[in-house]
């Protein structure tokens, strides 16, 4: 077991200063009790990666994290055969019949684990971590179907290789594609979206010890307000965590226009954004 | 009601909400209810949302199914109220008191909501029956016009028109949205305990952003939609380019395929061709922007443009009875919001200010004919309404010759077309005219054309 109930599941996620809400510690607490696979998805930097690593640190669990980017296959995910070594045995066992030779080289000894097929095999429990799963390609939402289902992976020479331990699954997207249904269907879905003005001011103080209360709640607010506005990339939580450190790195006390307007590209990237934020919020 | 048929009966009114809950989607959610702990409302609401929607876009509809099928207990609950004014009784200043405070952040607002409708929701509709309705609550409490007094409160003396200010109004909104939604979600309580859930649940339902009509959309759900337009240019173009890759191989690649087959002894085994060139046509639009398709034309315009990568080159023409070129205000990097209300603003697009297909079509092809080339695709965005004026036809037939391709999306239902005084057939039988009534259809069309 994962986690007792949600409740423990947030509580023990705010100790590792990871703070969440009811849905975030109903699927977290669900995703271990059923033993089913954690989609997160909304917008960058709401912290969906930190989810994962904040589950790892809560239950002492070692992280397996796996990086998908376009071109990612199997031999980067999955595993692969050390080709090179097993040349090297071939030639070194000469005089060696075939059968003897070929049983040789498809063993443990030459295999290469990549991230999938650790996380399988682990026997010490597990958060592996499926990171913007929407940037690999159509293919790889295929290989992971049958592991996210059974847990187990086929290796030709080798047999199937079942989960000792279920790994604790969490994938992360950013929507940038639509992730096929069958792959939606497998896991439980989590919808991050920006905090409330209240819990980020939370997330604020446990992530910038040093900020006083009144600073963060400011901080919050402003942040909300500007979501409001019409830009074509909201502030997310890193960057308003980010924002309270540059306050705080500038000596500021105080939320006023012109701090604001002198450290506005900590958190808004785009030019346009900017341009209407100081217009709206009279800067 | 058992646990299981209220289980089966909500999944069941999900689905006929238009929720895609596949049966595997049912059962986890059923064995997610026998770890939960069933008597925390919220857990089991994140719970049932966890393992049935999948999509964003569908919650809304979900927490109203929801709230209808496990409302929240009314019965013991009642919270100390020692310090407040008896929420049966009280004037209506007290209750507007604490409404402002409520506005401000005090905890209990559900609670309010749910005194307020039991004492001015109640309508009687006819003897021994009566009706719940929100506008009536609404109307005798009035939070909008708080607004003045509690931002005089929240500001105390600094300055008016500030940064300050707008924090303040955004929390104050942000609050009376939520009062207004606490009211509606127990007047549909209330509904469905006279009438039954199934009746209030089929009504109650909005659908899903992307199947929203264009043509009854409201100002809030066309900002809404604004904000969707970059992640769904986004969305799409990374589609495209996966289709492009995926897509036929293009010609023989003659140089690679004789250099492959010297290793077999010149005997070409394995053929190598060329990626095929990606398809990027000129794109020109020429959009309907009056009143009555102005929402449906926007929000086409805006995402024509979020996807300008995918064209070589977008030109985009405004009309209502004369023609004027918009492209101007889509610099990139422009602000969206600010763009549209430009547009109406400075563009020369009226004259009378009667929509004229036949007179626009003209003008068009007098001043900015040279804009259609062989390598253009035409997409003209429009109902077709003309209000009974000469169609122009032989000039649209030009047009279109000199396209490459010619399109034409109707916002209107098929079933609509040829009432009235559009003239939906005769423009489609110059160009094939598509129905385009919602952003799934129009992500549809933007796929097939790119």
């Amino acid at each position: 077991m994962w986690f007792a109930s949600p409740a423990d599941a947030s509580e023990r996620l705010s100790a590792v200063d990871y703070l969440s809400d009811d849905s975030i510690a109903t699927s977290v607490f669900l995703a271990g009790a059923l033993g089913k696979p954690l989609l997160a998805e909304g917008p960058a930097g709401v912290g969906k990666t930190q989810l994962a690593k904040a589950v790892a640190a809560a239950t002492g669990a070692k992280l397996v994290r796996l990086q998908c980017y376009e071109g990612l296959d199997e031999a980067r995910a999955l595993y692969e055969w050390n080709y090179k070594k097993q040349l090297l045995r071939i030639q070194a066992g000469q005089d060696e019949s075939w059968d003897a030779t070929h049983d040789d080289i498809f063993t443990e000894e030459f295999l290469l684990e990549r991230p999938l097929l650790a996380a399988i095999r682990s026997r010490t429990p597990v958060v592996l971590l499926i990171d913007e799963t929407d940037k690999a390609d159509v293919e790889v939402e295929g290989l992971l179907l049958e592991i996210l289902s059974d847990y187990q992976v086929t290796i030709p020479e080798l047999g199937t290789i079942t989960a000792v331990r279920k790994p604790y699954v969490v994938l992360t997207s950013n929507a940038t594609r639509e992730l096929s249904e069958a792959l939606k269907r497998r896991c439980l879905y989590l919808h991050l979206e920006y905090p409330t003005p209240e819990r980020e001011r939370d997330i604020v103080l446990a992530q910038v010890p040093t900020i006083t209360a009144a600073l963060a709640e400011q901080l919050a607010r402003t942040v909300a307000t500007m979501r409001a506005l019409e830009l074509k990339k909201a502030p997310s939580i890193a960057e308003t965590i980010d924002w309270a450190n540059t306050l705080i790195a500038l000596g500021r006390t105080e939320l006023d226009e012109a701090a604001i307007g002198a450290t506005l590209g900590v958190v808004l990237k785009h030019a346009s954004d900017q341009t209407r934020a100081r217009k709206e919020l009279a800067l | 009601m058992s646990l299981l048929d209220r289980h089966v009966g909500f999944v069941h009114a999900l689905r006929e909400a238009g929720l895609p809950v596949s049966l595997a989607e049912g059962l986890d959610a059923a064995r997610a209810l026998e770890v939960i702990d069933l008597t925390e409302r919220e857990s089991l609401r994140a719970a049932y949302a966890a393992t049935l929607v999948k999509r964003p876009s569908h919650r809304p509809g979900f927490d109203t199914l929801f709230d209808l099928w496990f409302p929240a207990s009314t019965t013991g609950l009642r919270p100390s109220h020692e310090a407040e004014p008896d929420l049966e009784t009280a004037e209506l200043p007290e209750l507007r008191d604490r409404l402002a405070g409520l506005l401000l952040g005090a905890e209990g607002m559900n609670e309010f909501a749910r005194a307020m409708v039991e004492r001015f929701g109640r309508q009687a509709a006819s003897p021994g029956r009566q009706n719940w309705f929100s506008y009536s609550v609404m109307r005798a409490l009035s939070p909008e016009t708080l607004m003045a007094r509690l931002l005089a409160e929240v500001l105390a003396g600094q300055e008016r028109g500030g940064l300050a200010e707008k924090v303040a109004r955004q929390r104050i909104g942000e609050n009376t949205r939520r009062f207004e939604e606490a009211v509606s979600r127990d007047v549909r309580r209330r509904i469905a305990e006279d009438s039954g859930i199934e009746r209030i649940a089929r009504s109650s339902v909005r659908p899903p952003l992307e199947q929203l009509d264009f043509l009854r959309i409201t100002k809030a759900d066309l900002a809404r939609l604004r904000r969707e337009v970059h992640p769904l240019a986004r969305r799409l173009a990374a589609r495209l380019t996966v289709k492009h890759r995926l897509g036929h191989r293009g010609r023989l690649d003659f140089r690679r395929t004789v250099r492959a087959s010297l290793s077999s002894g010149g005997v070409p085994l394995t053929t190598f061709n060329r990626p095929r060139r990606p398809h990027k046509p000129e794109l020109v639009v020429l959009c309907d922007t009056s009143d009555s398709v102005a929402a449906f034309a926007h929000f086409t315009l805006l995402l024509t443009y979020a996807l300008r990568e995918q064209f070589t080159k977008v030109r985009a023409f405004g009309f209502v009875d004369t023609v004027d070129e918009i492209t101007r205000f889509f610099v990139p990097g422009a602000d969206v919001a600010e763009a549209m209300t430009r547009l109406v603003k400075e563009a020369d697009m009226v004259r009378f200010g009667r929509t004229n297909y036949g007179h626009a079509l003209e003008r068009f092809a007098e001043r900015y004919g040279d804009a259609i080339g062989p390598k253009t695709s035409l997409l003209i965005l429009g109902d077709a309404r003309s209000n009974y004026q000469p169609p122009a036809l032989e000039t649209l037939k030009r047009l279109t010759r000199d396209a490459r391709h010619a399109y034409w999306l109707n916002p209107e239902p098929t079933s609509q077309w040829d009432t009235g005084d559009s003239v939906a057939t005769a423009y489609g039988g110059v160009v094939p005219m598509y129905e385009c009534r919602n952003v799934t259809q129009l992500a549809a069309f933007i796929e097939e054309l790119a």
